[in-house]
């Protein structure tokens, strides 16, 4: 698709660690529009935090290096920029918020100095200036009295405070591409439910593409309009939010969805067997292969190729289509969210 | 009789201070807990960080001494208990921790970590508590190969199954899982969730689940009390909590749940709740929850509502603790303009 905010094409992140090397992204590719969400998807180890660290080119060197790929943002590849240039992307361009605002705010600097510092460096604004801008971002996220609490230390916010400080950091200089890694994931879920209203509203104003992380399917469900789903550092499916959740056609998809417990009906949960796999000690072929229930021969020996199975939505499995059709039938869960959709 | 009945429970912590560490005020973690669990039954607490949930369940077993109120454990109080009464009565009472990665001494090979209990209450001869102890991984899904090794060797689900396996050793009656699975992921947590459902058919437990996971609770429950701020503001049948819920509270909580299902995300209303829980250490006067309420009423802000049933569709076992809670009558949903004022139950 041409034109896209921003292109990931063949995305390889690799670790040398002395006990090997751990793919943690091999061979990723996606794309974002403006003013839409991508989630990526996945559990612990499935490389999606690797992933927008590497946008940002912030994976540690070393052990990590970003082995493969080309990162287009608008034009420019940002593989083939220079340090200095990349600080002028970072925080500019693209903007990551982090999981733990209990971690990642420095303890020592006042909340609007913090929130200005990048103001400052970016757009070259004196720091009174600066400070302003800061103070009428916090308002913007919904931080009450924010001129007051500009003055105030990260210790003095609660959980979902300091998130929102977060954001008004992140969004200080309208950046292109917004990356929330599990934004969400420490905090409470009327607290959660506040911070997704902030980051929605902010999409619609600001123009930017988000690249979503998260491992919980209910939050993807809410907010994207496109999800990827990442298995042992790889893209085993994608697509709109609606064929993921009504078209599944990965057994891994399938999986996570019969994991969910469900508020709004109640069926034995069909967990995935298995561990989370080792990522030095990958199988050659799909990394799904030692957990799945349908596994065939050559899943374990190579790694299939993305196959489409409808406008937009790909799929990297060696069962074929129409067997894979019929395997999900006989999956109660997968029906059953089928069904509610047909009702409502 | 129910197995377990908690009646008033109190758990204060005193806030020191000053170089003579005098006490200046209290954090109000539990404060007047009530309920009941009977046997074979899953009684589900719920409520966000700090509302005072896991100090519930550690002051049950005196992990955490309570500051006031009755625990009664078949017939025999747990508070009074001595030492050594206490001991016997944790043959019956075990807990299974949240996080399997600080809960297992990383010294110590599995063997001995589940196999503790039994050394402790001297079950049976050294052979007899070797072979339990293979028996009880191999009932969790481990292997008896597994007892030669250490914690770090294993993966969380798998941390979290030998936790289960040592709180099993006795052959506990009641359980109380503390956010048994919120450090695992999603294919994990379906598997330890299922096996405890297999546990407590096959051996007849009774579980106290607390967790702050709504649809998980939900799943996992019979019956679901939602905390705030140290008190019980609704008990009910999980699937009636889940469907009328009284309370404005539970409302916000479950509006605030993300389901799994795009169409219906699309389709919902949500209400947001405004601010954040307030510090227990400084609970507001009257209901705990009146300022983030938009119900609240003048009566709201004066004295905190008893624990009652509201009538209408809603059975006795429907319990909230509200001046205007959502009433159901013939399936049809109100609030009152006058506060529903209910009688303190009699002691």
């Amino acid at each position: 698709m041409p034109n896209r905010t921003l292109e990931v094409k063949d995305l390889s992140t690799h670790f040398f660690t002395q006990a090997g090397v751990v793919k943690a992204v091999n061979g990723v590719s996606f794309g974002v529009d403006s003013c839409k969400t991508l989630c990526i998807v996945g559990e612990s180890g499935s490389g999606k935090t690797v992933a927008a660290l590497s946008l940002m080119r912030l994976v540690p060197d070393p052990p990590g290096k970003i082995v493969a790929g080309s990162i287009m943002l608008g034009e420019r590849d940002l593989r083939a920029l220079s340090d200095a240039e990349m600080r002028r992307v970072r925080g500019n361009d693209i903007a990551l918020i982090f999981q733990d605002p209990m971690t990642s705010l420095n303890p020592v600097v006042k909340v609007g100095k913090q929130v200005a510092e990048s103001i400052v460096m970016h757009q070259g604004k004196d720091k009174a200036e600066a400070l302003r801008m800061a103070i009428e971002l916090l308002d913007r996220v919904g931080i009450p009295d924010a001129a007051a609490r500009a003055n105030q230390y990260p210790f003095e916010f609660s959980g979902g405070m300091r998130q929102r400080v977060m954001i008004a950091m992140a969004i200080s200089c309208n950046p292109d591409v917004l990356i929330a890694d599990e934004p969400t994931t420490a905090l409470d879920v009327t607290i959660q439910a506040q911070i997704m209203d902030v980051i929605r509203d902010l999409q619609t104003t600001c123009n930017s593409c988000v690249i979503f992380i998260t491992h919980d399917l209910a939050v993807v469900a809410e907010i994207a309009d496109d999800v990827m789903v990442m298995y042992g550092g790889r893209t085993v499916e994608y697509g709109g939010v609606d064929e993921i959740f009504y078209n599944p056609h990965h057994p891994y998809t399938w999986g996570l969805l019969g994991s969910l417990p469900r508020l709004d009906c109640k069926t034995r949960l069909t967990p995935i067997a298995g561990q989370p796999p080792n990522l030095i000690t990958l199988p050659r072929g799909c990394p799904f292969s030692m957990r799945c229930k349908y596994v065939r021969r050559e899943c374990r020996d190579q790694w299939p190729e993305l196959e489409i199975v409808g406008p937009d939505h790909g799929v990297n499995c060696w069962i074929p289509v129409d067997e894979r059709r019929q395997l999900r039938a006989e999956l109660d869960y997968i029906t059953s969210v089928c069904v509610s959709d047909v009702i409502t | 009789m129910s197995l377990l009945e908690v009646r008033g429970l109190k758990t204060h912590f005193p806030i020191k201070s000053g170089i003579l560490k005098r006490t200046t005020g209290q954090v109000y973690a539990v404060d007047g807990v009530s309920f009941t669990v009977e046997a074979g039954e899953t009684l589900g607490l719920v409520g966000e960080s700090g509302c005072g949930k896991s100090t519930t369940g550690r002051a049950i077993l005196r992990l955490i001494e309570p500051t006031a109120g009755e625990v009664t454990f078949e017939g025999v109080d747990v508070r009074a208990a001595s030492r050594v009464q206490m001991q016997k009565l944790r043959r019956d009472m075990q807990i299974i921790f949240q996080d399997p990665y600080t809960s297992l001494d990383p010294r110590r090979r599995v063997r001995s970590i589940v196999g503790e209990p039994l050394d402790i209450h001297k079950v049976g001869t050294p052979a007899e508590r070797r072979a339990r102890v293979q028996e009880l991984l191999e009932i969790v899904g481990l292997n008896a190969e597994h007892a030669e090794r250490y914690p770090h060797e294993f993966s969380g689900g798998q941390r979290q199954r030998i936790g289960i396996a040592r709180a099993l050793a006795l052959h506990p009656k009641l359980i109380i899982c503390d956010e048994p699975v919120s450090a695992l992921d999603v294919s994990i947590r379906a598997q330890v969730v299922n096996l405890l459902k297999d546990l407590q058919d096959e051996f007849g437990l009774t579980y106290l689940f607390i967790a702050h996971d709504l649809s998980l609770v939900k799943h996992a429950s019979d019956r679901v009390a939602v905390m705030y701020l140290g008190k019980i503001v609704e008990i009910s049948e999980s699937t009636v909590l889940y469907e009328r819920p009284q309370h404005p509270y539970t409302e916000a909580l479950l509006s605030a749940v993300p389901l799994p299902d795009p169409e219906k995300e699309r389709s919902r209303r949500r209400i947001i709740l405004e601010g954040d829980v307030p510090s227990p250490a400084n609970p507001p006067q009257g209901c705990v929850f009146h300022p983030r309420c938009s119900r609240a009423g003048d009566i709201c802000k004066t004295k905190m509502p008893v624990l009652a049933g509201t009538g209408g569709d809603a059975g006795e076992h429907h319990q909230v603790a509200c001046y205007y809670p959502a009433r159901f009558d013939g399936g049809k949903r109100r609030v009152d303009d006058s506060p529903f004022v209910a009688e303190p139950a009699a002691e």
